[in-house]
């Protein structure tokens, strides 16, 4: 495992003197870990200088506040800085004067556009608009399929086009002319994926976006990406003139680097994630999320937006009442293990945890659903009492309970020590220490004190 | 003179492509032109090799998706070398950096498993929109050039018409698929396709499988049933498991082959997307840190996009003129 930048800084200021302010010598050090955290996110290379330059100017000479140790400051300063590189606020879509509004998604091979085109769709009906869809992807064996399958699934009207119609600029015209005469006001155009250096297909999307005037161009990147984003959105931009980027996969573990290199070289602001298969996972871009997760320190957000909205604020304010007054019991901890399944999987969930501190360890745990049946299992087997309070599980008690349950002692120790575990987590969540303090301030109900 | 190249397959090496260097040279031009361009910019009027110039060359590898680690374990090799004085001028360097590259490549090339007993069983595998299924299309298409008999399975039973994008790669190489409904069992599906195979006495079996991202633990457990299932049909198998990444993917790609690796028991890499600025680099980082060969590379969209990878020809086309005159 790498360590976190976080867990880099805290070491190179521990072996420094003068720690009470920022150097140009302690400092040269940090740099050199923020330039590696960067380069192993993805970050491109001539970016990566870029932000050094900036960092540095900005650190040099800054008093160390009381709340903050040394690294804790440059991860402020190293965070604040991506923030405002990824945009400072979420940047809305823009429609046409005159409906219907065309929007163009375009990309790389094997991107996202499709599953993004779907998701997009599915998005603005949420938000009080009637979508239109059409594929144009002439090229690819079955794309066309695919997206009127994600269609019917998802229920929103596709343009397919007759027998006749075989090139893109023929099925957007016609699509624009459903779109008009059944009264969709967004007519949303999935492409066919292209290398940025294939003129013809490169010509074609001109000449698409000449036909429609988009009000959107939307370019489709996967998070995954590497040094080359910056040749290929820098290219697409270029040709095109691309008005926003839907950032997808973001599921995975990827830091998403490639985030800043293509604001960077593009200019135009992220718009989008996409967060899985499914089309809703979509979600509006959030430039302090990615900045985290490109600095490795997860996606704690997410993850509480996630949990409040899935098992409500109140129960959330009760959780968070119960904790702090350390009466989070067993019992407790069951109905939140039913309630986080709910959530989805449990790694996507993991997965937005920070690297930091106590939850360090309960990243790397590895949960399967068997194991959640089991643990569900175990706390069934126990009386109330012990339920209750879980000092009172003595061997005996632990015997009877594994016998219950159709599991072994070990396993019922396993789940204790989880027990443990989870409300030393919650704890930290709600309480102090440098992410409390943060998340505090963001006057979050759940964290409300 | 006319060159006869050798490509491995699961029965033994066959004869075949004399025009493969040709063909690897123009499909990954732009690969080589960003590379070699780079590293020749960095070195083009330098006298002396100081600490800038290893800088600028270490960027230069990391600029290739080489990642930071690697990178800089080639450049330690080459700083070490200059201190003690064994390399004489800058043109050097480059060769220095060409022979690293083939040494990790080469460690990692190994022979295919043995096929006992036909059919042999490849497994494809990847993470969303790598370019498993394509990959598979273009493998059908060379093993029946080769005069092999295929079978397909359509093991991506999830994704929105992944089964009829593989039935038409099916009709252009023209070989024949096993294929169940949308949401079936893969396993299921795999299993009926390798009890064909042996009644049929079919030398190939491509599967293909959904994406998936390695970090989402009951689909990875997926992949794991499905070799099991393999194992129990014809023994041995699967004789192949193929990693498929994208040229485009960053340090990510290492992550996805260490997990793709402990649970499907990855063989072997197909490096796709080529054609484009990419550079792959992180396949390198593969063959360094898992062992991992790479089997093929992708260099565009058509049946013979697909070109079998050897690591001399493979960094011959990287270093050499881009004229196509073969050594
Ligand atoms: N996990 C995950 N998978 C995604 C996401 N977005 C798309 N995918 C998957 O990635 C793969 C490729 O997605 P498509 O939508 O077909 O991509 P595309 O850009 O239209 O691909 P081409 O048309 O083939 O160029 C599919 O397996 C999708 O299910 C995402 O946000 N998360
Ligand atoms: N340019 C290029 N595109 C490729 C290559 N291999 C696959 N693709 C494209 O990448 C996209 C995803 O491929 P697909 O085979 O569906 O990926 P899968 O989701 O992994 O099965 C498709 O649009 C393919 O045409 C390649 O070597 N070069
Ligand atoms: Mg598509
Ligand atoms: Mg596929």
């Amino acid at each position: 495992m790498f360590d976190t930048l976080s867990d880099k800084l805290q070491r190179v200021f521990k072996n420094l003197r003068g720690e009470g302010k920022l150097t140009a010598a302690n400092m040269e050090s940090a740099l050199r870990e923020i330039r590696v955290a960067l380069l192993e996110a993805d970050v491109h290379f001539r970016v990566v200088k870029q932000l050094i330059e900036s960092i540095r100017e900005k650190a040099m000479g800054q008093e160390v506040l009381d709340a903050f140790s040394p690294a804790q400051q440059v991860v402020k300063i190293v965070r604040d800085e991506l923030i405002k590189m990824l945009g400072s606020h979420q940047s809305r879509l823009r429609f046409a004067n005159e409906p219907p509004s065309a929007m163009l998604i375009v990309g790389l091979q094997g991107s996202g556009k499709t599953t993004s085109t779907a998701k997009l769709a599915r998005w603005l009906e949420k938000n009080g608009h009637s979508p239109l869809l059409v594929s144009v992807d002439v090229y690819r064996p079955a794309a066309r399929e695919q997206l009127a399958v994600i269609a019917r699934s998802i229920k929103l009207p596709i343009y397919t086009g007759t027998p006749e119609e075989k090139t893109p600029l023929e099925l957007v015209r016609s699509a624009r002319r459903e779109a008009v005469q059944t009264g969709r006001d967004v007519l949303l155009v999935d492409t066919a994926g292209r290398l940025h250096i294939d003129e013809a297909l490169m010509t074609e999307l001109r000449e698409l976006r000449d036909l429609l005037s988009p009000s959107e161009i939307l370019f489709v990147a996967d998070a995954m990406t590497g040094q080359d984003a910056v040749k290929s959105a820098g290219e697409f931009h270029n040709q095109l003139g691309i008005s926003g980027v839907i950032l997808t996969k973001m599921d995975g573990d990827a830091r998403g680097g490639a985030a800043l290199s293509i604001r960077s070289v593009t200019g135009q602001p992220l718009k989008f994630t996409g967060t899985g298969e499914k089309p809703d996972a979509f979600e509006p871009f959030h430039p302090d999320r990615t900045a985290n997760r490109i600095l490795g320190m997860g996606d704690v957000l997410s993850f509480i937006e996630k949990v409040e909205e899935n098992i409500g604020q109140k129960n959330a304010e009760e959780m968070q009442r119960k904790l702090l007054d350390n009466e989070f019991t067993l019992a407790d901890f069951r109905d939140q293990l039913r309630q986080i399944r709910k959530l989805g999987p449990l790694e996507s969930i993991l997965g937005m945890m920070p690297d930091l501190g106590p939850m360090k360890d309960l990243k790397n745990v590895k949960v399967d659903e068997k194991e959640l049946t089991r643990i569900v299992a175990i706390i069934d087997s126990m009386t109330p009492r012990e339920r209750n309070n879980h000092m009172i599980i003595n061997g005996a008690r632990r015997r009877r309970i594994a016998k219950g349950s159709g599991t072994t002692v070990q396993d019922v120790n396993n789940l204790l020590k989880q027990y443990a575990q989870t409300r030393k987590m919650m704890k930290s969540f709600t309480g102090g220490g440098f992410l409390g303090k943060r998340l505090a301030k963001l006057k979050l109900p759940m964290l409300q004190q | 003179m006319k060159q006869s190249l050798m490509i491995q397959t699961l029965f033994g090496a066959v004869p075949q492509e004399p025009n493969l260097l040709d063909r690897l040279k123009a499909g990954i031009q732009k690969t080589r032109a960003g590379f070699v361009e780079r590293l020749e910019d960095a070195l083009a009027g330098r006298k002396e090799i100081d600490a800038d110039l290893l800088e600028e060359l270490e960027f230069t590898l990391i600029g290739a998706d080489i990642g930071v680690t690697t990178a800089h374990e080639i450049l330690e090799g080459i700083r070490q070398r200059v201190d003690r004085r064994l390399v004489g001028d800058v043109s050097e360097l480059k060769l220095l950096i060409r022979d690293s590259l083939l040494e990790t490549l080469q460690a990692a090339e190994r022979p295919m498993a043995h096929v006992e007993e036909p059919p042999a069983v490849v497994l494809v595998v990847g993470v969303n929109g790598a370019g498993k299924t394509t990959t598979i299309g273009k493998l059908a298409s060379r093993y029946r050039a080769e005069g092999r008999s295929v079978l397909l399975c359509a093991g991506d039973t999830f994704r929105a018409a992944a089964i009829e994008q593989l039935a038409i790669w099916a009709e252009r190489a023209g070989v024949d698929m096993v294929r169940q409904s949308p949401g079936a069992d893969p396993s299921a599906v795999l299993f009926d396709a390798l009890q064909a195979a042996r009644a049929r006495k079919i030398d190939y079996v491509i599967a293909d499988t959904a994406g998936r991202l390695h970090t989402k633990t009951n689909l990875m457990a997926e992949l794991e049933k499905m070799r099991r299932t393999a194992s129990r049909v014809v023994p041995g198998a699967p004789h192949e498991v193929l990693l498929v990444i994208d040229a485009t993917t960053g340090q990510n790609g290492l992550e996805q082959a260490r997990r793709f690796t402990e649970t499907s028991g990855v063989t072997g890499v197909v490096l796709t997307k080529l054609d484009g600025t990419a550079k792959g680099g992180v396949a390198v980082a593969i063959a360094r840190e898992l062992g991992h060969p790479i089997r093929y590379v992708g260099v565009g969209e058509k049946a013979e996009d697909l070109l079998p990878f050897e690591p001399d020809k493979f960094i011959d086309s990287l270093f050499s003129a881009p004229a196509a005159s073969a050594p």
